[in-house]
């Protein structure tokens, strides 16, 4: 996918996370747009993936977000990258929608394979997705996202022991390593010290990268993908800014759970410019 | 059902019977376990079968994620472990990765509730059947010998959604007949009787069976029914029972809050309120000691049952 298309993309999406977060007055705009260039790049450039949904991916890379509350650009993603009309965006967290949230298989949304939210569960999921994959003789890769304050759950660990220990090594894991969560900074609250030297004390092969800098995301991933199969799993540690591309969400913690009053939209938007045409 | 003593075994070696059989049955089937191997039972699948075995070690959240993550592409994984390590202490995974995700994952549970013994309190968990019943979507089997042990670890396999299979560690008498068909969510007729219904799961059915004989000395009629379901519930043959005996008694190895007897009252205070006795474990944790000395002391043995029906049958 050509650049331009890819800047757009991420402008648009970012358009949309503000919209439906104010549109419900409820949601985590923060993480999600700390995270529109990861997604950007991961759903137009990298996965080998089928928009007719199958629950099982036969053949297709899998995707888990584990971190859940950032729904909103999870949802915008895979309903610009064709997963489900884009009109359905404007029915999130609403009652009757397939846009729980947190991400959910329950009401059937395509481009959803576990439910997520509650964190800490997705690298165990995407490790037993990875197992299944190789069992099958299916050579496509499993990607997963968690945030970096949810590394404070201890089930990662019991993952992280495991993914190294048996070798899963079709599994490419990222961390939105923004440093902030619900209390304030990830270093006042608990501070997860040398990220990179527990996962590689973890057995994992680790990378890092600006997770808001679309060419090294790409890079990144594919660096990521030349690593697999070689008996470790991948970690990308990957440092952004939560609210990135909208001025005053950035540099605090503050705008992990709140949504932007109408006039705080307006000057959002402002900031980004509708690119492929609004829900 | 003529009811007799065919021999004397673990519900749990039912449950690596049922496994191993599956194994070589259907090759979608993979079994995990967080360091308990013997205990469950998983040995001979494990060595039949070492492409579809895989240790956790003693990581119980993390593989509850796992086993959901592997039915994504068609797996079907059977977890097991202990009762207690099961449920309570990975409920929230239980809850959300698997119920909620509904995906096909057998949770099959050893050492449940106070026969488990020796170890004591930490481990003979009592809550386990109403955690899991509360689950939306989530089936509860509780098998009563080994044969009907081995019949529903095979005959989940093919029910497509979450299920918990609870069993137990003592040897206990086998007496369900090994051709006798399971099925899931239809309760087992053993005897039938007018007086009373005494509707059983797990280790209490051979405890009722006991009293049944007992009380049939009495010259008591005792319909005998054995719930090896608790959700769903076969709402129909119990509703059909009352309606002839007019009172109840329900015995299992589970805290009376939230258990199979719970269940039953629920059904019948909706439909036909009637005299239930509770035969269970009410609001205590266990302790350590022997299986048979723990059933006494907490009130589920064959006696036990005996006089939760004289005191129903003066309500009726």
């Amino acid at each position: 996918m050509k650049e331009d298309y890819l800047i757009e993309f991420a402008t648009q999406i970012r358009r949309d996370i503000v919209r439906m977060v104010n549109a419900q007055n409820s949601g985590h705009p923060g993480g999600s747009l700390g995270c529109v260039e990861y997604f950007t790049v991961l759903f137009n450039s990298f996965l080998n993936h089928n928009t007719d949904f199958s629950m099982d991916g036969k053949g297709e890379d899998l995707f888990f977000l584990s971190n859940g509350h950032i729904s909103p650009v999870y949802y915008a993603t895979l309903a610009r990258t064709g997963y489900f009309p884009i009109e359905e965006l404007s029915t999130f967290r609403k009652i009757d929608s397939r846009l729980q949230g947190h991400p959910t298989t329950h009401e059937g949304l395509p481009g959803v394979r576990i439910a997520s939210g509650s964190l800490g569960q997705g690298l165990s999921v995407a490790i037993g997705a990875a197992t299944t994959k190789k069992l099958n003789n299916d050579p496509s890769l499993v990607f997963t996202l968690h945030g970096d304050g949810e590394l404070q759950e201890g089930q990662i660990w019991e993952a992280a022991l495991y993914a190294s220990a048996k070798k899963i090594d079709n599994l490419i894991s990222t961390i939105d390593y923004n440093g902030r969560q619900i209390d304030g900074d990830v270093d006042d609250v608990i501070s997860l010290g040398n990220l990179e030297e527990k996962w590689k004390a973890f057995g994992w092969v680790t990378l890092s990268c600006n997770g808001n800098n679309i060419k090294e995301v790409y890079k990144t991933l594919e660096k990521a993908k030349e690593l697999t199969g070689k008996d470790k799993p991948v970690m990308i540690i990957m440092t952004t800014e939560m609210g990135n591309g909208v001025d005053f969400m950035m540099g605090s913690h503050k705008w992990h759970g709140v949504a932007p009053n109408d006039e705080q939209l307006q000057d959002a938007l402002s900031q980004n410019k509708e690119t492929l045409g609004d829900y | 059902m003529k009811i007799e003593i065919l021999g004397n075994s673990d519900t749990r070696s039912g449950f690596g019977a049922g496994l191993s059989q599956l194994g070589k049955d259907n090759p979608d089937v993979v079994a995990l376990c967080a360091d308990l191997t013997g205990s469950l039972k998983m040995n001979d699948f494990k060595d039949r079968f070492p492409d579809r075995f895989f240790q956790v070690g003693i990581a119980e959240a993390n593989m509850m994620g796992i086993a959901a993550g592997m039915t994504i592409g068609g797996k079907i994984p059977f977890t097991g472990t202990f009762a207690n390590f099961s449920t309570s202490r990975v409920y929230d995974q239980v809850r959300q990765s698997i119920a909620y995700s509904n995906k096909n994952v057998k949770i099959c549970a050893s050492h449940a509730g106070l026969t488990l013994g020796e170890d004591g309190a930490t481990h003979q968990v009592l809550e386990d059947i109403g955690m899991m019943k509360m689950l939306p979507g989530m089936t509860v089997i509780n098998p009563c010998d080994y044969n009907q042990t081995k019949a529903a670890t095979i005959a989940i396999a093919d029910h497509k959604g979450p299920v918990y299979l609870r069993f137990g560690r003592p040897k206990v008498p086998i007496f369900i007949p090994e051709d006798t068909p399971f099925e899931i969510g239809k309760a087992l007729m053993l005897q039938e009787g007018t007086d009373v219904s005494i509707f059983a799961t797990g280790h209490l059915v051979w405890e009722a069976v006991e009293a049944a004989q007992a009380l049939a000395n009495e010259g008591l009629s005792v319909e005998l029914i054995n719930i090896h379901t608790i959700k769903p519930l076969d709402n129909e043959s119990i509703l059909r029972s009352v309606a002839k005996t007019k009172c109840v008694v329900t015995a299992e190895e589970h805290q009376i809050a939230g258990g199979m007897g719970e269940s039953i009252a629920q059904l019948l205070a909706t439909n036909q309120p009637l005299p239930i006795e509770f035969v269970a474990v009410n609001d205590k944790f266990g302790e350590s000691g022997k299986p048979s000395d723990l059933m006494k002391k907490y009130g589920l043995h064959s006696s036990d049952i005996i006089k939760a029906v004289h005191k129903v049958l003066k309500r009726k």
